[in-house]
This record gives structure tokens, C-alpha cells and sequence, in this order.
């Protein structure tokens, strides 16, 4: 079966390459537009306790949606296509950076940026120097879970015409060509596991070294 | 709106199999996770070995999971359930291990020296008080669970997602909104329901 699924993979490489290529521009381009949008807003009401609330409740309640349910409902608003994939993945990335991003900054310890006022840093410099390499961390945290789940968001991508490695699954279904559907199912797990693996390594690196634990 | 109301049944049909598809492998899962919880929570390196093996199994995408399954198990519910127990463990085992640790070791002191065994312990002391944790687990795979049906539609399980499918296939809108927001909805309902429950269970422990 295995050497089946190779056979397939070395009969259709353009195909293949131009799949995976889909795939992680879709994944990327969905996380890069979401961390642009989440961790500047998670920092800018971090300090507004009730606003604060209010987004965590709202990302909590979007952290339920069923993914291919907000791809499905953006798919009749946009029609098919990339442009609606990477809209819907981009939603299904907010949630999980937007609080983590709140959860870092309240975590940083409030001595450390009285102690930083006291020293006469401006408010930017706390910012950068004090809050931000502290909650680093768990903001990063934040984005590896957005990882993961926008690389398997991406495979149901295919539904509505993304694109990416799920065009081999569905096709590989629709037909119950084994082979095919193994040449989708298997790099695109691969993917996702090398992205955990990679942001969990990248995560214990930019960790101040004072609060590592191990 | 129209199809909706002329198409209830087949509606209320869908909801009522992605709730019994759920609430199946929700329940096995949580037998599974609560035996492997109970013997990992005291044990770090099995502990340890149980994470990074439910978790290389949470990190597998829905859709690919579904299609390895495929050639083992063939098309159907029994696939798609499979694949939502799979997904499940890391979430509940990790409840269920973090909460029993989580009791205070003086509160087992004192339940050893009222004279418990081990078992009593277990069931009259250690599990009632990781409850609330355990709920919150509950709480995430619940979700997690509906949201991995309505993929596994595409696997012929049934559910909500069969709406979506057909919906996409036929390009009918009012299909995929009916599938696509009663999915929401019950996503939301049962998260909420089960944050009801977790904050009663949280506030009676501290009463």
C-alpha cells in the first residue's frame, strides 16, 4: 500500500509539489495575517480588564466553531477559490493567538514593570523590554496551536476549492483509491507534526532564560 | 429559511445523529481516558509516554486521520469514531491525571488515617475532588468531538456535516447555512452547558 502511494507520488510530482506548495502558503500567509491581527489587538486591550473579558469570551466562543463549518459558511458569502480559504483559516487562527496574547501580558509580574517605571523607562520601552520577552512564551504558545490547527484546517480547504494537500484526500475518497489518498493524508500529518515539533523547540529558545523550567 | 422549514425533519434527523455519533465516542473515550489517567497520575514517566503518544495523535488533521482509517476499517460511523476517540485522550487523560494530582497530599494522609484503602481513596476522595478538572476536560473534547463530525460526514457517518456535503455538491446555500450554523449552535450550546456545570462543580468545592 505504502509502495502503492510512492508509486502515485513519483507518477504525479508537479502535481504533488504545486499541492504542498498550496498548503503551506495557505497555512502560512492564515497565520502570519492572524498574528498580525491578534497580538497587536491582545496587547492593545490587555490593560482594559473589562474589554479584556469581553474579547476572551467572544475568542472562546469562536474557539468552538466547528472548522469546516466557517469554511462551509464563508464558502456561499465569497464563493470558492484561495482568497475564501485563507479568509476562513485566518478566522480559525484568531482565537487561540488573541488570548494567549492576553494571557502572556497578564501574566507578566506587575513588580517587574513597577520596577521598570521606577527605573524611568517610557511606557513603549516596558513594553518591548519588559512585557513582551515575558509573555513571549505563551503568546508563542498561542501560535502553535494556531499552527497546527490552520495546517488541518487547509486540508478541509480542498472542500471549497483551496486547494493543498486535501485535493488528494478528497479525490482519494471519492474514488477509494487507496494510494492517492495516503500521497495527501501522509505528508500533510507530517506537516503538522514537524510544526508542532519546530514551534515547541522555537518556543523553549525565546523563553527568557530565568523562566525556563527545564 | 424556506428550505429550513420545509426540510425540519431532515434537519432534526442530522442533529439527532451527530449528537449520538458524539455522545458515543465521547463515552468511550472518557471510560478509556479515565483508567489510563488514574494509573498515569501517580506515574511521571508513564505519564509522559501517555502525553506524547495522545498527542502525535491530536496533532494528526481530522480529514488525514479519517482517510488512514479508511483502508483498515473502510467508510462509516465506526471510522469516524475511532478517529474522534483517538482525538480525544490527550485532552481527557490529562484532566483526569492532572486533577487527581492536583488533591492535596495531606487531605490523602488524613483519608489513609481514618483507616481508607487504596480504592476508597480513589473513589471517595481523589475523584470527586478532580471533578471539577475532569468536567473542564469533558468541556473541551465535548467540543472538539462535534466539530471532528461534521468532517467525518465526508467519511458517510452521518451528522450535520451531510448537510454541508450535499449543500457544496448540489451548490444549494440554504443547505450549507442550515448544516454549517446548526453545527455552530450545538458547539456553543454544549460548551456553554458544560461551563455551567464546571463553575456549580468549582463553587461547590469551595463552599
Amino acid at each position: 500500500m505504502l509502495a502503492d502511494a510512492w508509486i502515485y507520488l513519483l507518477a504525479h510530482p508537479a502535481q504533488f509539489s504545486l499541492a504542498l506548495g498550496v498548503h503551506v502558503a495557505l497555512s502560512a500567509s492564515a497565520l502570519v495575517l492572524a498574528a498580525l491581527i491578534s497580538i497587536p489587538a491582545g496587547i492593545a486591550v490587555a490593560r482594559r480588564s473589562r474589554l479584556a473579558l469581553a474579547v476572551v469570551n467572544a475568542a472562546n466562543v469562536a474557539r468552538t466553531l466547528p472548522s469546516l463549518a466557517v469554511l462551509a459558511l464563508v464558502m456561499p458569502l465569497l464563493g470558492t477559490g484561495f482568497a475564501p480559504a485563507l479568509f476562513a483559516l485566518t478566522l480559525i487562527a484568531l482565537p487561540p493567538i488573541v488570548t494567549h496574547t492576553l494571557a502572556g501580558m497578564r501574566s507578566v509580574d506587575a513588580d517587574a514593570v513597577d520596577a521598570a517605571v521606577g527605573m524611568g523607562m517610557t511606557r513603549a520601552a516596558v513594553l518591548w523590554r519588559i512585557e513582551l520577552p515575558l509573555a513571549l512564551p505563551v503568546i508563542f504558545a498561542g501560535l502553535r496551536t494556531a499552527a497546527v490547527q490552520v495546517i488541518s484546517g487547509a486540508v478541509l480547504a480542498a472542500f471549497i476549492g483551496g486547494g493543498g494537500l486535501g485535493d488528494f484526500i478528497t479525490a482519494g475518497i471519492a474514488m477509494m483509491a487507496i494510494p492517492q489518498l495516503l500521497v495527501g493524508a501522509i505528508p500533510v500529518s507530517l506537516l503538522a507534526l514537524g510544526t508542532d515539533v519546530l514551534f515547541g523547540a522555537l518556543q523553549r529558545r525565546i523563553t527568557a532564560r530565568g523562566l525556563r523550567t527545564a | 429559511m424556506k428550505w429550513l422549514l420545509r426540510n425540519w425533519t431532515d434537519v432534526a434527523y442530522a442533529l439527532w445523529e451527530h449528537i449520538t455519533i458524539s455522545v458515543t465516542a465521547l463515552t468511550i473515550a472518557f471510560a478509556l481516558s479515565l483508567l489510563i489517567g488514574i494509573a498515569a497520575a501517580r506515574r511521571p514517566r508513564l505519564y509522559g509516554t501517555v502525553m506524547t503518544l495522545s498527542g502525535f495523535l491530536y496533532t494528526i488533521p481530522t480529514l488525514a486521520f479519517l482517510a488512514f482509517l479508511i483502508p483498515l476499517v473502510g467508510l462509516g460511523r465506526s471510522n469516524a469514531i475511532i478517529t474522534m476517540v483517538a482525538f480525544s485522550l490527550m485532552i481527557l487523560i490529562r484532566s483526569v491525571a492532572t486533577g487527581i494530582r492536583e488533591v492535596p497530599a495531606d487531605v490523602i494522609d488524613a483519608a489513609r488515617g481514618m483507616g481508607m484503602n487504596a480504592k476508597q481513596i480513589l473513589w471517595r476522595i481523589e475523584l470527586p475532588l478532580a471533578l471539577p478538572l475532569i468536567v473542564a476536560g469533558l468541556r473541551v473534547s465535548a467540543v472538539t468531538v462535534i466539530s471532528v463530525t461534521v468532517v467525518a460526514a465526508y467519511v458517510n457517518a452521518g451528522g450535520l456535516g451531510t448537510l454541508i456535503f450535499n449543500g457544496i455538491a448540489s451548490d444549494h446555500p440554504a443547505k450549507i447555512w442550515t448544516g454549517a450554523l446548526t453545527a455552530c449552535t450545538l458547539a456553543i450550546s454544549v460548551d456553554l452547558l458544560l461551563a455551567g456545570l464546571e463553575r456549580r462543580l468549582q463553587g461547590r468545592r469551595i463552599a
